[in-house]
């Protein structure tokens, strides 16, 4: 079973969202979409200072077996790519929801995070994938 | 759901990712790939392969059988037990397949064949059996398993049959011996020494756990895959199919020309395309920059042409991509790869990238 913490938001396309005490969102993907990935061995964060839509591929994170894009949960700049997952891909796997997350956007609008998935409807997401 | 083989039980006990793979319900992996690749490079790893398709072919005339329909030629088999890798060649020269046969005796030869293509080799076997009075019989009631790796060998001579081991471990490189229904040959798809054991299906769950407990790893189709390009062997439908000939997928090796007169199935074709020279090639890509190589990625090969991946991954022992690619015949040393819209650059090298554990490349 995968493991989904109850304080994040997350996108039906796996990626996690957390919103920090300075305004800014944190972005990664989910320990249920690592596990489906397997061994990460490539990422490519976006640049600080990019501007993103809500809905946008703006990552890419590849295992050994596929490439897969990360989307932006929502609107903003790009305030940081985590440097470290260059050398260490392998981190999203060891640690999805911490060392592993890939980028943290300024969002336009908080309200964007608001009506992302809360961690109920995103295990129902989950659950309604693999039946 | 899909078929499953006799292990699919202990693998999903074991907590194996299962995906489809050509119809089979198949372990991808037991938790991470890239140490099940480990694990066949520096110790002993264990795979099933029992999807792949067993098929005995018998009769007096089994060898002319043999002789007319594979590119590579059964006469070079003189000792009972010997293998040889061909190719099953369409008139027009594409690849229907390639397999591993064995010589057993005179009236008998078995041969493994790919799982996905299973259906369309039994019709072409069979339609080409008449004339020669070949039997053409699969063999469901085998599994096989294949256990790979330096120390492969020694962790599984303990638990099989102490005749059969003693003759196992004397076995030559490309060599098998039967006691049948077993059979143990010294053969793989990995690039590492082991064996691939065919036995009763009913016994397979007992010799996977008893290879588990004695320290052989679990491995799943994934890291079948990372240890296959790495020793620069050909998948089936990515590096060939058939609209390619084997000149043009690395495979000219396997064709064998002599003796002249020997009209085997396909002949007609590779030798005219050898004569009016062949455009494309077959050759392994190391990336240089950072990203992983794909299948169907463009090649872009300047001031000669382009030509695509067939297969690509990242390759653990390397720690860097690799790839093989059907490219322009001209092409040299350099091309470059179109990722994501970006021309990357990668060294055109020679397969294998890796054998016997070591980096077989000059990186």
């Amino acid at each position: 079973m995968s493991n989904v913490p109850a304080d994040l938001r997350y996108l039906k396309s796996h990626e996690w969202a957390r919103l920090e005490a300075d305004g800014t969102v944190t972005v990664g993907i989910s320990d249920h979409a690592q596990q489906a990935l397997g061994d990460l061995v490539f990422v490519e964060a976006p640049e600080a200072g990019r501007r993103i839509a809500a809905g946008e591929a703006c990552a890419v994170v590849e295992s050994v077996k596929a490439a897969s894009d990360v989307y932006s949960p929502v609107s903003g700049e790009v305030v940081a790519g985590n440097a470290e997952l260059g050398g260490r891909p392998e981190l999203i796997n060891q640690d999805p929801y911490g060392a592993g997350w890939i980028m943290r956007i300024r969002p336009d609008d908080k309200a964007q995070f608001g009506a992302l998935l809360d961690a109920r409807a995103y295990e129902a997401a989950l659950a309604a994938e693999t039946h | 759901m899909g078929l499953r083989t006799p292990l699919y039980d202990v693998h999903v006990a074991a907590g194996a990712r299962i995906v489809d793979f050509g119809g089979w319900d198949m372990p991808v992996n037991y938790g991470s790939q890239i140490e099940e690749h480990h694990a066949v490079r520096r110790d002993a790893g264990m795979f099933d392969v029992s999807h792949m398709c067993v098929v005995d072919l018998r009769g007096a005339r089994v060898r002319d059988y043999l002789r007319r329909l594979l590119a590579n030629d059964v006469a070079r088999l003189t000792q009972p037990g010997k293998a040889l890798y061909s190719c099953l060649l369409r008139e027009h020269g594409g690849v229907i397949d390639d397999l591993i046969v064995y010589y057993m005796d005179d009236r008998w030869y078995r041969m493994v064949v790919n799982a996905g293509t299973r259906d369309k080799d039994l019709e072409w076997l069979r339609a080409h059996a008449g004339g020669f009075e070949v039997s053409v019989e699969p063999r469901p009631d085998l599994a096989m398993i294949a256990v790979q790796g330096p120390n492969a060998r020694q962790k599984a001579a303990a638990l099989l049959d102490p005749a059969l081991a003693a003759r196992a471990l004397e076995l030559g490189h490309f060599f098998g011996s039967a006691a049948d229904p077993w059979f143990v040959a010294r053969t793989g798809y990995t690039g590492e020494d082991g064996w691939e054991i065919m036995l009763p299906a009913s016994e397979a769950a007992r010799l996977w756990g008893r290879l588990r407990d004695a320290g052989v790893a679990q491995c799943g189709l994934g890291a079948r895959d990372t240890l296959r390009l790495e020793a620069g062997m050909n998948l089936y439908g990515n590096d060939m199919d058939e609209t390619t000939s084997p000149l043009e997928s690395g495979l000219g090796w396997t064709i064998a020309w002599d003796p002249q007169d020997r009209d085997f199935l396909g002949r007609a074709a590779l030798s005219a395309q050898k004569a009016h020279g062949v455009a494309r090639k077959l050759v392994g890509l190391v990336l240089a920059d950072r990203g992983v190589l794909r299948s169907h990625q463009k090649v872009i090969v300047p001031g000669v042409g382009e030509g695509e991946v067939t297969s690509g991954t990242f390759s653990p022992t390397l720690e860097r991509s690799i790839a093989l690619a059907r490219v322009p015949s001209q092409t040299t040393d350099r091309c470059e790869v179109e990722i994501r819209g970006r021309l990357l650059n990668a060294a055109v090298v020679r397969p294998p990238f890796v054998r016997h554990g070591k980096i077989a490349i000059a990186l």
